[in-house]
């Protein structure tokens, strides 16, 4: 057998699976056989990359060149060019937006080198679907400390040093978390994993079980040893195929190696784990509910206490960590306590992971350490805003959260100084919004997931929500009244504080955060029955100024329903019979002459 | 009995760590095929497979094979250079695979320049 001289890190993330990257795989492999290079050079298939913006992506190891936006015609060049002749191609590189430099190592652009990897230390580096590339890459030796060095008292003492917080949105400390579950006196406990990521905007759980799903099964058993249990389930979602696909590889490898199953590497461990799928609910990410449907029933919160750690599934002792708490696990076991907590803020410690999306440039998974200021994830990281407009405010935390303005963007990532700006730090959602955002509308669509997903046990979140989209919704039809604005403020407080759950308590921060830093637009919208960005669809006429339009054609080409009357040199005008107010012609009208 | 001990653990991950060797950090010493159309029809591919061969020999996970493009002394291919961390890179000229095989044993290997095929110093 030849040796491999030049491994292609593939990005198979769901990202860049839906932007073609498979056909891209195919084509490849076929002209890797056609060019007779089969034994020279091979094909991995890694998982998300983060930089989903620009899939498919691939990296060429060992030169560290980095290839985008790849397409299946674009291989036999690449073969030809890169692989056979050694010259890498310089039009399938990244280029820099701002500079419009290229940039062929992926360790130069700007996106990757400003970030730090800890929970996506794997992602690209490995083959998510086998194991011994984990294992070269350290895998596994936190749960052979934890089992053959460690008592369950230091592993705890470890993760309480480390000062990881919960990075599903609490931000609870989690070994704190596991002290309670250890304390509990029961013969069966349970470990339980949530992959049930619901935030609109948020991937990051998915990427790392389709990256690195290992590293979540050693945090699980690694938690079981701390509480001494014997069971763990992974509550996913099934709308995450690819993800348990690769978890169900990982979870046989793993029981083949016996990191799984009786007897744990000989220390008399033992540990098994379950995927449970779960059919999608956004409450189902509570975990009381979540517990519910684990249990088979109708995925609904309960009150707490009893708190899980006391009795939790099946009224047994339990925990429950997120997918990104539960990755950060085994380094922590590995590199102690302390090393984690060398990085961040006095109250935020380590890294995390945040999904940009929305009117940024690199959308994508970017980690950083805790206390990088929003400017710097947005602007140095993601590249800013897309066709030169302005930035308005950012949404953070998804629906549960609420929205930052520009004004505060140095506000760093740390869980206390995100709550004092009226957001939360959530499960890492960055939606980035510019200035054709209207902001009640934005709060609108935010409150309309929520009423949708509101499971209508308690009746301040399932009345209290309705009513909230209600005013909302005739707010953006012009029908807004004065008093709108003081019933939302008075029936928020309410909803926050007699909700059941995480969902109805955190259900009108879309509202509030936008109230706060964006009440003109509401005064707008209620009083001058006007939408400041142009987005409300009834508060707007559909006519042209003709003072201010430059007779250009771009609304006449754009429209789709050839509603638009335009002659070259004539002003143009909309036929309101055939409108259908995509808005179309107000993106493209550079003048804002349409109103 | 455990299906895994930790000493398993260790050998596996001292297996596996070959096959993603390449993905780390980079090796001290890069082995440079120029593989320009020019290098490719006076033999570049022929020297690369010896190459590979000797690669596949043992665990030379410090040593980096690459391809790249002509150097612009097409007379001379197919050419070879080789960087040793630290050293002048030396380029070999009108390398064939039992060429390539003695400069790989006797430079790559032992450190030995094989002056009698040297092209340059660079």
């Amino acid at each position: 057998m030849k040796k491999i001289r030049t491994q292609l890190m593939l990005c198979g993330g769901t990202g860049c699976h839906s932007s073609g990257s498979l056909a891209f795989r195919e084509a490849l492999e076929q002209e890797i056989v056609k060019r007779g290079l089969s034994e020279e050079v091979k094909i991995i298939e890694t998982g998300c990359n983060g930089f989903c913006a620009v899939g498919p992506v691939m990296l060429v190891q060992p030169e560290g060149i980095f290839y985008q936006k790849l397409k299946p015609e674009d291989v036999p060049l690449l073969v030809e060019e890169h692989l056979l002749k050694g010259r890498p191609v310089k039009k399938l590189m990244y280029v820099e937006p701002a500079s419009a430099q290229t940039i062929p190592k992926m360790n130069d652009i700007p996106f990757f080198s400003k970030q730090m990897f800890r929970v996506m230390r794997n992602k690209g580096v490995i083959d998510p679907e086998i194991i011994d590339e984990y294992i070269a890459r350290d895998g596994y030796f936190g749960v052979a400390k934890a089992l053959t060095e460690m008592t369950p008292e230091q592993i705890i003492h470890e993760v309480k040093v480390s000062g990881l917080r919960g990075r599903g949105g609490a931000g609870f400390p989690a070994g704190l978390k596991w002290e309670f579950a250890s304390k509990s006196q029961s013969d069966i406990k349970y470990v339980l994993c949530n992959a049930d990521e619901g935030d609109p905007g948020a991937f990051m759980d998915r990427s790392v079980l389709e990256a690195d799903p290992h590293a979540v099964l050693e945090g699980m058993i690694i938690a079981a040893r701390a509480i001494n249990a014997h069971q763990g389930y992974i509550y996913c979602r099934t709308e995450y195929p690819l993800a348990i696909h690769r978890l169900t590889i990982a979870i046989r490898q793993a029981r083949e190696y016996g990191l799984l199953g009786k007897n744990i590497l000989g220390s008399g461990f033992d540990f098994d784990i379950e995927i449970y799928e779960g059919a999608g609910a956004f409450v189902c990410g509570e975990e009381t509910a979540l517990m519910r449907s684990i249990e088979g029933r109708r995925g609904m919160p309960r009150p707490r206490p009893p708190f899980p750690a006391q009795k939790g599934l099946w009224e047994k002792p339990t925990i429950l960590n997120n997918v990104e708490t539960l990755a950060n696990i085994a380094q922590i076991i590995t590199n102690g306590g302390e090393w984690y907590a060398s990085v961040g803020t006095a109250g935020s410690k380590g890294t995390k992971v945040f999904a940009l999306s929305g009117d940024v440039n690199n959308i994508g998974l970017v980690e950083v350490p805790m206390g990088t200021t929003l400017r710097t994830l947005i602007f140095d990281i993601g590249g800013g805003i897309p066709n030169k407009k302005k930035f308005k405010g950012v949404q953070l935390g998804g629906p549960s959260g609420g929205c930052v303005p520009e004004h505060l963007l140095d506000t760093p990532v740390d869980y206390e100084e995100i709550a004092k700006v009226g957001a939360i730090m959530g499960s890492g959602g960055v939606i980035v919004m510019d200035e054709n955002t209207c902001m009640v509308d934005m709060a609108r669509f935010f409150l309309d997931f929520i009423q949708d997903e509101s499971c209508g046990k308690c009746t301040p979140c399932r009345e209290g929500t309705r009513r909230f989209l209600e005013i909302l919704k005739r707010i953006c039809n012009g029908q807004g009244e004065p008093s709108d604005i003081d019933t939302l403020e008075e029936m928020a407080i309410v909803i926050k504080n007699a909700s059941l759950c995480g969902l109805g308590q955190t259900a009108p921060n879309p509202v509030l955060s936008t109230l706060r830093y964006f009440k003109d637009e509401y005064y707008a919208h209620i009083i001058e029955k006007r939408c400041p960005a142009k987005r409300c669809v009834a508060l707007l006429k559909f006519e042209v100024n003709p003072d201010m339009c430059t007779k250009c054609g771009a609304c006449f080409r754009a429209c789709p329903a050839d509603a638009i009357i335009w002659k070259k040199k004539e002003i143009a005008s909309i036929d309101k019979e055939k409108c259908i107010k995509c808005l179309t012609c107000f993106e493209k009208c550079k003048f804002d002459a349409i109103f | 009995m455990a299906k895994l001990t930790v000493q398993d653990l260790k050998k596996i991950k001292e297996d596996a760590t070959k096959s993603i060797y390449l993905r780390g950090e980079k090796g001290n010493i890069r082995v440079i095929i120029h593989m320009g159309t020019c290098g490719i029809a006076a033999g570049a591919r022929e020297v690369m497979t010896a190459l590979m061969e000797e690669m596949a020999q043992n665990d030379y996970s410090h040593i980096r094979v690459m391809a790249s493009g002509c150097m612009g002394l097409c007379s001379s291919e197919p050419n070879v250079t080789v960087e040793i961390e630290e050293q002048s890179p030396i380029v070999y000229q009108h390398v064939n695979a039992n060429k390539m095989r003695q400069i790989f044993k006797r430079h790559v290997l032992m450190g030995e320049v094989q002056t009698d095929f040297a092209l340059a110093k660079m």
